[in-house]
C-alpha cells in the first residue's frame, strides 16, 4: 500500500499498540500532524513544551511498563526533549521520541532550526536513527519499539526528515528484524544460580536488595516467594519501592543515602546480599570500599556492564529478574532465619524514622497522612529533593509499581508532567503528584494540558519557599551559608493553579490536612494543595556523600522557623 | 598494561561517532584505535588499544558490546597475536645525510616511496616499539610529518574473531521478553 512517510509513521505506530503521544507541532514536523486526523486512534496530547512531552512519555511508561511515545520538531523542540531521555536513560525506562528534521537538502547547512539531535542523544539514548527513506520507516520504528520495551529498557529516538514524512513509498510492516549486536540474556547458566542457591542455603543473615529491574520485569510475585520461602529480608532501592509489599512482615526499607538508618545497618551486618536489578548507584553504596563489608554478593541484572562495576559480584546472574528468579525459585529451600529477623527487627526499633512535630506543618507528616487516606494504593509521581526523600520513606506502598521519579538524572520538574503521564496510562488509579516549590515552577505549565485534557492529578505542592536539599546541604556542608535557594517572592501557588483551572486550597495547619486531602480526591479534575510547610526542616537520617554508615546522621535537635 | 581488543561493528554511518562517545564518557584511556572493511560486507572491524587494568578493560568490553551497532567484541591481549602497524614518516635530506637515511630504512625493513629534493617518504610495517625506534633514530634528520595506523591485530592460527552463525539472521525480540507487559493490564498483584 502506498503511504507518506508520516502515514507510515502513524501505522507503525497503532501496529506497536500505541494509543497515547505527547508532542508539540513546529515546521519540520508539520507533515506527521497533517496526517494525525486519518488516525484517530492514536490520541494526541498537546503540550505546553517538549520537556513536559518526554517526562510524561517517561511517567506513561513507568505506570504501564509500555513504551511512552512523545514527539517534538525539530531544534529547540528537539533539544527540549533532551532532560526527559536522560532521564529515561538513567532509570530504563522505555521511551520512543520522534523528531522533525529538516529536509534532507538542508541537513549539515545550519538551516532554520536545524540540530544534530541524533549526534546529541547518542550518550542518552539506548540507540538512535536518522530516517532518510520514507520506506525504511515501518522497520525502524519496529526497531525502536523492540529496542525501547525489550532487554534493559532505555529511550530510543528516531530523527525524520520534513521530505522523508511527506515522500511515498510502499507501506511493509516487517514482522521479524534483525539486530545482530542487540541479544539480551534473559536466563542466567544453571551452574551459576546453583552457586547462588547454595550461598543462600548456606547464608546466616540474607538480605535482598531489590531494585527497579524487579517492577520492569514485573518480578512481583518470585521476588515475594524468594523473601518468604527463604525468610529473608527486603531492603528496596528508591527505584525499588512498590516491588514488595511495605507491610510485609519482612520488609525493612530502604537503605543509602537518605534511606532508613535501620535498612543500612542491616546490609551492613549481612553475610550475603541478593542484589535484583539494580547497579549499586553511589546514593546507595555510599563509600564503595566500606559497602556490605561481611557480605558476599549474589547480583541478578540484566545488563553484563553493571556486573562488577561498582560492586563486586561473587556470582553474577545475568539476566531478567523474573526468568533468573524463576530458574532460582525450585533450588530454594524454606530455611529460616530467626535470629537474623530478630536482629533486623532489633535495629528497626532501635533506629525508627523520627516523627513529624505536631506543632508544626511538616511535610513528612502530610505524606504520611497520604499513605494512611490513600491506604497507600495511589501512584506516587515525585520531584527530586527533600520531599522525593520523604515521600520515599514516609509513603507505604501497599501495590505492586506505585512509584515514579527520576532517580537517576535527579531531574527536578519530573512531577508535573510525568503525574499527567502515569494518570493516562492508569486511569484506574488515584495519582498525586508530590512536588516541591522548586521543582513545580520549572513545569507547572503543564497544568494548563492537564486541565485542557481533564487529566485529575492531585498536586501535594510542599511550599517552603527553599530549594530545600539544596538548602539543607548549605546547611550541613558550608556552614549555614544560604546562597541562591531562597525563594524570597513565590508566586501564589493557589491562585496560579486556580488560573490555570484548577481547584486549589491552602493549607497551613496541621489539623486541615486530612481535610484538604479529601476534598482534593473528591473532586473530578486536577487538584493542587499549597501545603506551607516547616520550611528548614532537614531529611535525616543522612549519610554525607561518599561516606559509611558509621558517619550516618540521625535527626537532632530541630531549628526551625514558622513561614510567614 | 595494553591491551588489545578487537571489535566487528555494523557498517553504517555514525557507528564510530557511537564508540568514541563511549569512550570519551567513560573515561576510558585509549591508545589507538584502527577501523577498515573486514571479510564481512556488512561489517567493519576495528581494533583499540587499551591501557588500564583488568578491570578497566572488562568495563571497555562490555560498554562496547552494548552500543546496539556493535556485534562482537573480543579482548585478545592473553592470545597469542600478531599486531602491525603501519606509519609514514616524511624526512628532511640533504645530499649529505640521505644515504644515512637509505642504510637505516634498509635496516628496518623500510621503504622509501617518495624522494623529493630536500625529503622523503618512509613506509614501515612493524609493531609500535619498532616504529618508535625508527622515528627517534630518525629525528635527527628533521622528521617533517609522522603518521601512523595504530595497531591491527589478529590472533595467529586458525581461531578466529567472527560473529556467531545465527547472529546476523536472528530475529530481535518481538515484544517484551522480560516480562513487562505488551498490552495495557495493570500489574501483577503481589
Amino acid at each position: 500500500m502506498r503511504m507518506t512517510g508520516g502515514q507510515m509513521l502513524c501505522e507503525s505506530l497503532l501496529r506497536e499498540g500505541v494509543s497515547v503521544v505527547f508532542g508539540l507541532p513546529g515546521g519540520a514536523i508539520l507533515p506527521l500532524y497533517q496526517t494525525l486526523p486519518q488516525f484517530p486512534q492514536l490520541r494526541h496530547i498537546l503540550v505546553r513544551h517538549e520537556q513536559g512531552a518526554a517526562f510524561a512519555a517517561d511517567g506513561y511508561a513507568r505506570a504501564t511498563g509500555r513504551p511512552g511515545v512523545c514527539w517534538a520538531t525539530s531544534g529547540p523542540g528537539a533539544t527540549n526533549l533532551v532532560t526527559g531521555l536522560a532521564c529515561s536513560m538513567m532509570d530504563s525506562v522505555p521511551v520512543v521520541a520522534i523528531t522533525g528534521q529538516v529536509a534532507r537538502s538542508a541537513i549539515g547547512t545550519d538551516a532554520f532550526q536545524e540540530t544534530d539531535i541524533t549526534g546529541i542523544t547518542v550518550p542518552i539514548t539506548k540507540h538512535n536513527y536518522l530516517v532518510t527513506r520514507a520506506a525504511d520507516v515501518p522497520q525502524v520504528i519496529r526497531e525502536a519499539f523492540c529496542l525501547a520495551g525489550t532487554g534493559r529498557p532505555g529511550p530510543v529516538l528516531v530523527d525524520i526528515p520534513k521530505d522523508v514524512l511527506t515522500e511515498e513509498a510502499d507501506f511493509n510492516y516487517p514482522e521479524v528484524v534483525h539486530l545482530p549486536g542487540y541479544r539480551p540474556i534473559l536466563e542466567a547458566p544453571i551452574e551459576q544460580v546453583r552457586k547462588a542457591a547454595g550461598l543462600i542455603a548456606a547464608a546466616k543473615r540474607p538480605l535482598i536488595l531489590a531494585g527497579h529491574g524487579v517492577i520492569i520485569s514485573r518480578a512481583f510475585q518470585e521476588l515475594r516467594e524468594l523473601a518468604e520461602r527463604a525468610q529473608t529480608p527486603v531492603v528496596s532501592t528508591l527505584l525499588g519501592l512498590s516491588s514488595f509489599p511495605e507491610d510485609h512482615i519482612l520488609y525493612v526499607g530502604m537503605p543509602g543515602m537518605h534511606g532508613a538508618a535501620y535498612a543500612s545497618m542491616a546490609i551492613n551486618e549481612a553475610d550475603l546480599l541478593i542484589a535484583i536489578g539494580m547497579r549499586f548507584d553511589d546514593r546507595v553504596t555510599g563509600k564503595l570500599s566500606a559497602f556490605a563489608p561481611n557480605a558476599s554478593v549474589i547480583h541478578i541484572e540484566i545488563d553484563p556492564a553493571e556486573v562488577d562495576k561498582n560492586i563486586k559480584a561473587h556470582v553474577a546472574l545475568v539476566g531478567d529478574a523474573k526468568h533468573v528468579l524463576r530458574q532460582l525459585l525450585p533450588l530454594i529451600q524454606p530455611k529460616t532465619n530467626p535470629e537474623w529477623l530478630r536482629r533486623v527487627e532489633e535495629l528497626k526499633q532501635a533506629h525508627a524514622l523520627g516523627s513529624p512535630r505536631p506543632d508544626r506543618l511538616q511535610q513528612r507528616y502530610v505524606l504520611e497522612r497520604l499513605s494512611e487516606i490513600t491506604d497507600g494504593r495511589a501512584i506516587i509521581v515525585t520531584g527530586v529533593g527533600q520531599h522525593q526523600m520523604w515521600a520515599a520513606q514516609y509513603y507505604q506502598f501497599k501495590e505492586p509499581n506505585l512509584f515514579m521519579s527520576s532517580g537517576g538524572l535527579g531531574a527536578m520538574g519530573y512531577e508535573v508532567p510525568a503525574a499527567m503521564g502515569a494518570q493516562l496510562g492508569r486511569p484506574d488509579k488515584v495519582v498525586w503528584s508530590i512536588a516541591g516549590d522548586g521543582g513545580f515552577q520549572m513545569t507547572m505549565y503543564e497544568l494548563a494540558t492537564m486541565v485542557e485534557n481533564n487529566i485529575p492529578v492531585k498536586f501535594a505542592l510542599m511550599d517552603n519557599s527553599y530549594l530545600g536539599m539544596v538548602r539543607q546541604w548549605q546547611d550541613l556542608f558550608y556552614k549555614k551559608t544560604y546562597v541562591a535557594t531562597h525563594y524570597t517572592r513565590n508566586p501564589d501557588f493557589v491562585k496560579l493553579a486556580e488560573a490555570f483551572g484548577l481547584w486549589a486550597v491552602r493549607v497551613k495547619e496541621v489539623d486541615h490536612v486530612d481535610d484538604a486531602i479529601h476534598q482534593a480526591m473528591l473532586h473530578q479534575g486536577p487538584a493542587l494543595i499549597d501545603f506551607w510547610v516547616d520550611q528548614e526542616e532537614n531529611v535525616f537520617p543522612m549519610i554525607p556523600p561518599g561516606q559509611t554508615v558509621a558517619e550516618l546522621m540521625e535527626e537532632p535537635e530541630e531549628r526551625v522557623h514558622w513561614k510567614k | 598494561m595494553k591491551h588489545t581488543i578487537v571489535a566487528l561493528v555494523l557498517d553504517k554511518p555514525g557507528v564510530l561517532n557511537r564508540i568514541t562517545s563511549m569512550i570519551r564518557r567513560r573515561g576510558f584511556n585509549i591508545s589507538s584505535l584502527a577501523v577498515g572493511a573486514s571479510e564481512a560486507p556488512s561489517l567493519s572491524r576495528m581494533s583499540f588499544v587499551v591501557e588500564g587494568g583488568e578491570e578497566t578493560v572488562k568495563q571497555v568490553t562490555k560498554q562496547l558490546q552494548k552500543i546496539i551497532d556493535v556485534v562482537k567484541v573480543a579482548d585478545i591481549s592473553k592470545e597469542n597475536v600478531v599486531a602491525r602497524e603501519l606509519a609514514l614518516i616524511k624526512v628532511t635530506t640533504t645530499p649529505a645525510t640521505r644515504s644515512e637515511i637509505v642504510q637505516l630504512v634498509d635496516i628496518f625493513r623500510a621503504g622509501i616511496i617518495d624522494v623529493g629534493s630536500e625529503s622523503l617518504i618512509i613506509e614501515v610495517t612493524g609493531d609500535e616499539e619498532k616504529i618508535n625506534s625508527l622515528a627517534r633514530l630518525l629525528e635527527p634528520f628533521g622528521v617533517k610529518e609522522l603518521m601512523r595506523t595504530g595497531r591491527l591485530a589478529m590472533v595467529r592460527g586458525s581461531s578466529t574473531v567472527k560473529i556467531d552463525d545465527d547472529q546476523l539472521g536472528a530475529p530481535a525480540p518481538r515484544t517484551a521478553s522480560n516480562g513487562a507487559p505488551s498490552s495495557d493490564s495493570p500489574p501483577p498483584g503481589w
